[in-house]
């Protein structure tokens, strides 16, 4: 095979990746369906949605970059309390900008604490990360002029969205918000997973060291996604305190960092989709456990982590391959340019 | 002034004895083990049972909740934990955390939600006076204890065949196993004594510490602080960061209450950015 024609298939491969397959299509079709369709149950929905958003973000650094973080919660609890505390002071009362706003401020947070996860094992790294959330929920729990402790942030009032939209009581404004800021989100991730950037954050996950003979800068690689995941988390933390006008000491536990993972588990990493299924199939089991035992709801939690790490994370993600196959197939786009290959090449 | 260093001594004392055996866990299998605090509860829960309920005396308590948190520790590493070793440090966290949510909402459903309470012997209550320095003496009990355990342990490490195969299989476990060392009897072994001491620290715990549900939510952080700053390498690492943290705790609420547990946590941060490796490890093993 000529030199030209592998670097072509190679071309064709990577922009492969990028197309859009018809499942993808549908599920978003879906997704937007469900504002029509299940009317009464907007308010778990954007939940859902909310929390597809945060687990996208850890899939950010977690499935491309390989950062294990058991305190993500962090970028969550800081977006949240900065909408809050915007929304409180008047200081910019537009929900979408006050949004941007806490997403960026997370963002400057992500940077200034992504120095502190390039060094030492992934040990080092559930260590430091748990403590920057501890000492984030700690500085809420002390300052408790600004926050208002462990009474949690009162008083905070939504404006309508765009100067147009009210937040009623139903959710529906909230979805449909929540929705289109996930959907924007998720298409810029796809895009920068996608993109040569994307493809460097993989490539560092296999081998760092093998990574940074090839010539990526792997430290700057892994600060700039980390601080991108940040602002995710922060948007994600924001959109929970627009949505319920309150945020509480809650946004910064422990719980949260750890029944992310959860989700992330369920769903798969590395594919950006993983988050969005498992937050969906996360919220209903939760809704219905704790509908069951609402106090004891976390014992079947952690009895679902022991067996899925029993059985094998490959395994239970599994699940997803068939998905995925019949993706790749229905894209005929795929199977064209694979008749055109000539046979015994690199398929 | 005293008081506040010596109940600071009492504390990290106490914290040791909780922690020493994950140190052990982690350097001898690289095993992130964020479940040790639910072996310290169970040793905990065991003590208040025997004492409340049963009427045992105090001092036939402990030892029980010793053997308690042991036999537990030793049946969930060999039908549980032996599986998860090889597995990447992701699964290791989740499978434990996972443990951890169970234990808490199962003592939850079994214990109740409240703190619970010991009752001690009345001769073990109040305080003394030495020089003017008032001296809990429970606290000084928890030193004594706590301080024979430390020196049983230094000489277990460095003076029984036992202590030697664990060092061997701590520095490099594969040559361990070349040469013969049972490394995986070893470390069951090791696990099972860890888990009593934890259990034991859990026990003495009660009055201090507090005890609920959610304490290996609480004091997991305290754990691999401890074991984090003191390296896994050898035990006396550990047991000065486990007193530095004891003290740093009680006089940072003593004197900056308002910071609280700030000072702890940054603390941890600063010395995890400075030497990765702990403060008195010596150098990477792995």
């Amino acid at each position: 095979m000529s030199r030209t024609s592998r670097i072509g298939a190679i071309q064709d491969r990577l922009a492969a990746r990028s197309r859009w397959h018809v499942l993808e299509i549908a599920f978003w079709l879906a997704a937007l369906s469900t504002y029509y369709l299940l009317p009464g149950k907007h308010l778990i929905l954007t939940e859902i949605a909310i929390l597809a958003l945060f687990a996208l973000s850890l899939d950010l650094i977690l499935g491309y970059a390989g950062i294990i973080s058991l305190g993500h919660a962090a970028f969550f609890g800081f977006g949240a309390y900065v909408a809050g505390l915007l929304a409180v002071h008047g200081i910019i009362t537009e929900p979408l900008l006050a949004l941007l706003a806490s997403g960026l401020a997370a963002m400057l947070l992500g940077f200034v604490t992504s120095f502190l996860v390039l060094r030492g094992s992934d040990l080092t790294r559930i260590m430091v990360t748990l403590g920057v959330a501890l000492v984030l929920r700690e500085l809420a729990n002390r300052n408790g002029w600004l926050t208002g402790g462990a009474d949690g942030l009162q008083g905070v009032e939504i404006k309508p969205l765009l100067g147009l939209f009210r937040f009623d009581m139903f959710g529906r404004t909230a979805y449909a918000y929540s929705l289109g800021v996930l959907f924007v989100l998720f298409l810029l991730a796809r895009r920068i997973v996608n993109s040569p950037f994307g493809l460097s954050l993989q490539s560092i996950k296999g081998n760092p060291l093998r990574a940074a003979a090839v010539g990526i800068p792997v430290n700057r690689r892994l600060v700039a996604i980390y601080t991108i995941a940040a602002g995710y988390a922060g948007i994600a933390g924001a959109l929970l305190t627009q949505t319920t006008a309150f945020a509480s000491l809650d946004v910064f536990a422990f719980d949260r960092s750890a029944d992310l993972l959860l989700v992330l588990i369920i769903g798969g990493t590395g594919y950006l989709y993983g988050g969005l299924i498992g937050a969906l199939v996360f919220k209903l089991m939760q809704d219905y456990i704790s509908a069951l035992t609402p106090q004891y709801w976390p014992f079947w939690i952690g009895l679902l982590l022991v067996v899925i790490v029993l059985v094998g994370r490959e395994r239970i993600t599994s699940w997803t391959t068939p998905i995925r196959a019949l993706a790749s197939r229905l894209d005929w786009r795929a199977d064209r340019r694979r008749a055109q290959l000539a046979p015994g090449s690199h398929p | 002034m005293l008081t506040i260093l010596f109940d600071g001594i009492a504390y990290g004392m106490l914290l040791f004895v909780l922690a020493c055996g994950l140190a052990v866990t982690l350097g001898l299998m690289n095993f992130v083990n964020l479940a040790h605090g639910a072996f310290a509860m169970a040793g905990g829960y065991c003590l208040v049972v025997l004492v409340n309920r049963y009427g045992v005396p105090f001092f036939a308590a402990l030892p029980l909740a010793f053997l308690f948190s042991a036999v537990l520790g030793f049946v969930l590493e060999r039908t549980l934990y032996v599986h998860v070793y090889r597995k990447p440090h992701l699964d290791q966290v989740l499978f434990t955390i996972g443990l951890v949510f169970m234990s808490v909402a199962g003592v939850d459903y079994v214990m109740g939600s409240g703190q619970v309470f010991a009752r001690l012997p009345s001769w073990l209550e109040g305080q003394f006076q030495v020089f003017g320095v008032g001296l809990g003496r429970y606290r000084l009990l928890i030193i004594v204890i706590c301080g024979l355990l430390t020196i049983a342990l230094q000489l277990i490490l460095s003076n029984t065949r036992f202590g030697s195969r664990l060092r061997a299989s701590v520095d490099d476990a594969r040559v361990a196993r070349g040469l013969g060392i049972n490394v995986s009897g070893v470390f069951a072994l090791t696990f099972a004594f860890g888990s009593g001491l934890a259990g034991l620290g859990g026990a003495l715990g009660v009055e201090i510490l507090g005890l609920d549900p959610t304490f290996p939510l609480k004091y997991m952080i305290y754990f691999l602080i401890v074991v984090t700053v003191g390296g896994t390498s050898s035990i006396t690492g550990p047991f000065l960061a486990s007193l530095l943290l004891g003290i740093g705790d009680v006089a940072g609420k003593y004197y900056v209450p308002t910071l609280g547990a700030f000072v702890i946590y940054t603390i941890m941060i600063v010395v995890l950015i400075w030497r990765p490796q702990g403060l008195f490890a010596r150098g990477a093993a792995r």
